[in-house]
């Protein structure tokens, strides 16, 4: 064995305080695998060393809860005996370096993530961001994580309904790809991940082990800089068809009762999912890797520890239930190996040609990374970034221009061009598809339906960390709400800078407490997550951007809200507060350049507008609800108006504040809602007795989008016109077509 | 839900993804009974009619379809055609029709090449197969696509050969009926959705029926082509 060098120290980004630890751990000097092992588990990817702190905080518990983190995924019961595990993950670097094939995996990571636990997977969502579209590199990632995405989960043949997409320069040089996946399992068929009872055999399962992927965890630890582009062959490639009959076949074993427990081997592979499933049982494993199927010869042992192909699993099974994994399997056309057994030593032991060439206690390699209270501090400039004096922003003086270039504009506009190539109905559930507030899909054989969203405005984020995630929270809750479901519970992928910098950390602590915060009081328990740092290229940190995945559920499926207005003479009704702000809006950004300001929440008045969406809709009050976001209340009103057919609008605003304010400014816990005009009053006395501000702004009908005040017209335009920036405003803003 | 007593058998290739929506439409839907058929299997099991599902048999990493062609089961499928027993093939099944030259021309990347999922019309064309019985000539239905290769291709006396004995069943359409460029997602000759073959027992149509049999998924236009079969 080669003698460690601090080079080779370095090289697997392991910090000389962390190598000191090592050697007290061991009473010796590690091997070159063994200091491989170290480094991967260690790794800030898999160790969450310097978030821990801040995660134990958030709220997992609830009665709804049968899952919090720590497994594979979450789970939580939707009634009937059945149950959804859902998690989201960052697959960002990858994506960054070789879009398809980082994309393509990302989707497949989560998706074992997710069948690993028993469950089918029913539906995936993905969040991504990307820089600024005028960019050079932005439309060949942009095409190529779309096309990665579709390329994996439409050969699946699980749906992708829905997700979200921004565009700012503060990801020009790190984009975001994080995905989700929901998946549908009865509460009482849950599989984990546990290697108990020594003696059991160890089962390798799936693609057989190559050499892509090698440290790819240990890659998504550390920054871009120039060079990273080397690094394309860390990124791992997907073989869908395969991870389909992965699926497939462990479905099938999971219904023959020999599996102790199941792991998949993500990042990390071999070793990640080996010591985590001996720590989890409390007991040690002892592998020949002589055993494991190689993908091609000479392979090494530290090769083969640390290699990240996809497509493959570890399972352990009671003893003499080999032949009934390797009879499934065989069916399928794929590898299955025992390559060891559980051991009752707590030690992990893999040998390698008859020598042993890993001997390491499981505990600390799995819990003993090092846990950092990284130091941490108020951005510097947040307070400059705080100041913003409307006076300051002059008043454009053709409100109309400024609408075509928000509702045209790639983050506001229509995304058909992307979920256009996923195929978003395969398995015949999905009832709302992409495009709506949230993705409804059906529980078959029952009433009930689910609801998914995702998101998260980092520009808020990034001018206040705390109330821009605790928003992220918000916002996906009422997303749920406004297709008429009851929020359940989150799942978060928290994607930052490089947290030793201390503004990064300062933000990551405060977007950590505003997730703690609005999520407790919400009543939506985080149940999974990941957290994704170093997102960072030649020292420039994207803003923080804490993704948040929320599912919802309806009782009663023929109880689905949609976001578009349906019937001529409907009153259409504001609930919340008519002037909205300049702060962090997309109006600020996209007409005048600007990110400033302070964007603020009020949970007790968002719970409070969700009890009465909810209420309203249980007594089949409203006709349409949707949320206002991004491009405040004329892009909001816009896309409740782009229906089948499109239905035009007249809106006479009653106020004296600035016209730009009131039509593109941003503000929290506000909602539209259209009502039949015969439920108007019962809908305000409702919204008035939930302490929720209601204003009737105006009626659907013709084919004119009309808004102005009681003095003048601000946007009138043909309702075809305003669906025709919008439908092409992605493809001519990204692809310049 | 009538139960015709008509068995419908769902071929299962590895990577087959639309088996299980085709077998819920079946049985749940319409009340038929049903049973997969695994593709090492060279029993049809008794079926009355063939279901090849959508999906990637093999992954489609040759050409979609190239590979099932070559299963067990398709030497069995081949027979039963040919008898005159009823197949259907959808998406990932027309393809493996085509490749397996039991449907006559090719089905091509899509003229944009990237894949498509949508809502498209169709107009129905040809009402005397054993499958479209109970449509409506001329009349359109709203079904999704969702492929990356459909962009159906045949050499000009093929394209004649099945004009001239009504073997095209659908054409991507307009929502009045009107075949046009513009509703032709995919670039398809003729704006050709789906044939029969010429006795009318073999069909292939990229479109998803069995994804528009239930109003509360937006439409219910797919499911005479399954009452149609069921008499």
């Amino acid at each position: 064995m080669s003698l460690i060098t601090p080079e080779m120290i370095k090289q697997h980004n392991l910090t000389d305080e962390e190598y000191q630890s090592i050697l007290k751990i061991l009473g010796r000097r590690p091997n070159l695998v063994e200091l491989g092992i170290f480094s991967v588990m260690w790794s800030e990817h898999c160790s969450y060393k310097s978030s821990r702190k801040f995660l134990k905080n958030f709220p997992t518990e609830g009665p709804q809860v049968i899952q919090g983190p720590g497994e594979n995924a979450g789970v939580v019961a939707i009634g009937d005996g059945l149950a959804v595990v859902f998690k989201m993950e960052s697959h960002n670097h990858p994506s960054f370096i070789e879009p398809y094939q980082g994309a393509a995996t990302g989707v497949g990571g989560i998706l074992r993530d997710v069948f690993t636990m028993g469950a089918r997977p029913i539906a995936v969502l993905d969040s991504l961001r990307f820089g600024a579209i005028d960019h050079p590199k932005t439309p060949y990632l942009v095409g190529g994580v779309v096309a990665g995405i579709a390329g994996y989960g439409n050969c699946m043949g699980i749906p992708t309904v829905g997700g979200d997409v921004c565009f700012d320069e503060c990801y020009n040089g790190n984009i975001l790809v994080n995905a989700m996946t929901v998946g549908l399992v009865r509460a009482d068929g849950i599989f984990k991940g546990s290697a108990s009872g020594p003696g059991n055999p160890v089962i390798y399962v799936g693609s057989k082990t190559g050499r892509d992927g090698i440290h790819g965890a240990t890659m998504a630890s550390g920054s871009f800089d120039e060079g990273s582009e080397q690094k394309r062959p860390t990124v791992q490639v997907g073989d869908p068809f395969t991870e389909k009959l992965l699926l497939e076949a462990c479905l099938e074993l999971m219904t023959k009762e020999v599996i102790v427990g199941i792991q998949d081997m993500g990042a990390a592979g071999l070793t990640s999912s080996s010591f985590e499933m001996a720590s989890r049982a409390g007991t040690g494993i002892e592998i020949d890797l002589n055993r494991v199927p190689l993908r091609e010869e000479g392979m090494t042992p530290y090769e083969i520890m640390l290699s990240e192909s996809q497509e493959r699993m570890l399972l352990v099974c009671r003893q003499g239930a080999e032949n009934v994994v390797k009879e499934i399997f065989d069916k399928w056309d794929l590898d299955s190996s025992v390559i060891g057994r559980v051991t009752d030593d707590g030690l992990y032991r893999a040998r390698f040609d008859g020598k042993e060439v890993v001997s390491l206690p499981v505990s600390p390699l799995a819990h003993g990374a090092p846990v950092y209270d990284r130091p941490r501090r108020r951005p510097a400039d947040q307070d400059r970034l705080n100041k913003l004096d409307p006076a300051d922003i002059p008043e454009p003086p053709d409100p109309s221009a400024v609408f075509e270039k928000l509702i045209s504009h790639p983050t506001l506009a229509s995304k058909k061009w992307i979920y256009r190539q996923y195929d978003h109905q395969v398995m015949t559930n999905t009832v709302t598809g992409p495009g709506s507030d949230s993705a409804v899909l059906r529980i078959k054989g029952t009433k009930q339906g689910i609801a998914l969203t995702s998101n998260c405005n980092a520009r808020y984020c990034y001018l206040d960390p705390f109330i821009g995630s605790a928003i992220a929270v918000a916002e996906s809750g009422r997303n749920l709400v406004c297709s008429g479901a009851k929020p359940l519970a989150v799942t978060d992928c928290l994607n930052f800078g490089n947290p030793e910098n201390p503004e990064i950390m300062g933000q990551f602590e405060e977007a950590a407490k505003g997730i703690s915060q609005a999520c407790r009081e919400l009543e939506t328990p985080v149940v999974s997550g990941n957290v994704s740092f170093y997102n960072e290229t030649n020292g420039v940190s994207i803003y923080p951007t804490p993704m948040i995945g929320m599912v919802g559920l309806l009782d009663d499926i023929d109880k689905r809200l949609g976001s578009f207005f349906v019937n001529e003479g409907d009153v259409i009704l504001l609930l919340g507060d008519l002037e909205g702000r300049l702060d962090g809006s997309e109006y600020l950004k996209i007409i005048h350049g600007k990110t400033a300001g302070k964007p603020e929440l009020d949970l007790a008045r968002e719970k409070n507008l969700w009890k009465l969406i909810l209420e309203a809709n249980a007594k089949k009050l409203l006709s349409s609800a949707h949320d206002i976001s991004e491009g405040g209340l004329v892009c909001a009103l816009a896309e409740c108006c782009f229906g089948a057919p499109s239905l035009g609008v007249r809106i006479v605003l009653k106020s004296s504040h600035r016209p730009d304010l009131l039509l593109f400014g941003e503000s929290q816990s506000r909602v539209i809602v259209s009502v039949r005009s015969s439920n108007e009053g019962v809908v305000c006395d409702l919204a008035k007795s939930h302490g929720v501000p209601c204003m009737p702004l105006g009626a659907v009908g013709g084919r004119r989008f009309f808004i102005g005040s009681e003095k003048e017209q601000w946007i009138d335009c043909d309702i075809k016109t305003v669906k025709e920036w919008w439908e092409r405003g992605f493809e001519e803003g990204v692809f310049k077509v | 839900m009538a139960n015709s007593g008509i068995k419908f058998g769902i071929v299962v290739f590895p990577g087959s993804n639309c088996d299980a929506d085709s077998h819920h439409v079946v049985t749940r839907v319409l009340g038929c009974p049903a049973e997969y058929l695994w593709h090492k299997e060279t029993s049809l099991k008794n079926s009355d009619v063939v279901i090849l599902p959508g999906g990637f048999s093999y992954g489609d990493y040759l050409r979609c379809g190239a590979i099932a062609k070559f299963s067990p089961i398709m030497t069995e499928v081949r027979n039963f055609a040919r008898r005159g027993g009823r197949v259907i093939g959808i998406c990932n099944g027309f393809q493996v029709l085509v490749e397996t030259g039991l449907l006559p021309g090719t089905l091509i990347k899509n003229r944009d090449l990237k894949f498509i999922c949508d809502w498209v019309d169709l107009r129905l064309e040809n009402t005397r197969t054993l499958f479209t019985g109970k449509g409506k000539k001329g009349a359109t239905y709203r079904m999704p696509i969702a492929h990356g290769e459909g962009n159906y291709f045949i050499d000009p006396d093929g394209l004649k050969r099945l004009e001239d004995g009504g073997q095209v069943v659908f054409r991507y359409a307009d929502s009045s009926g009107r075949v046009t460029e513009e509703a032709n997602p995919n670039g398809s000759l003729g704006n050709i959705a789906g044939i029969c073959n010429e006795k009318g027992n073999i069909l292939g149509m990229m479109p998803h029926p069995e994804r528009a049999s239930e109003t509360l998924l937006g439409s219910e236009d797919g499911r005479f082509i399954f009452e149609s079969l069921i008499g």
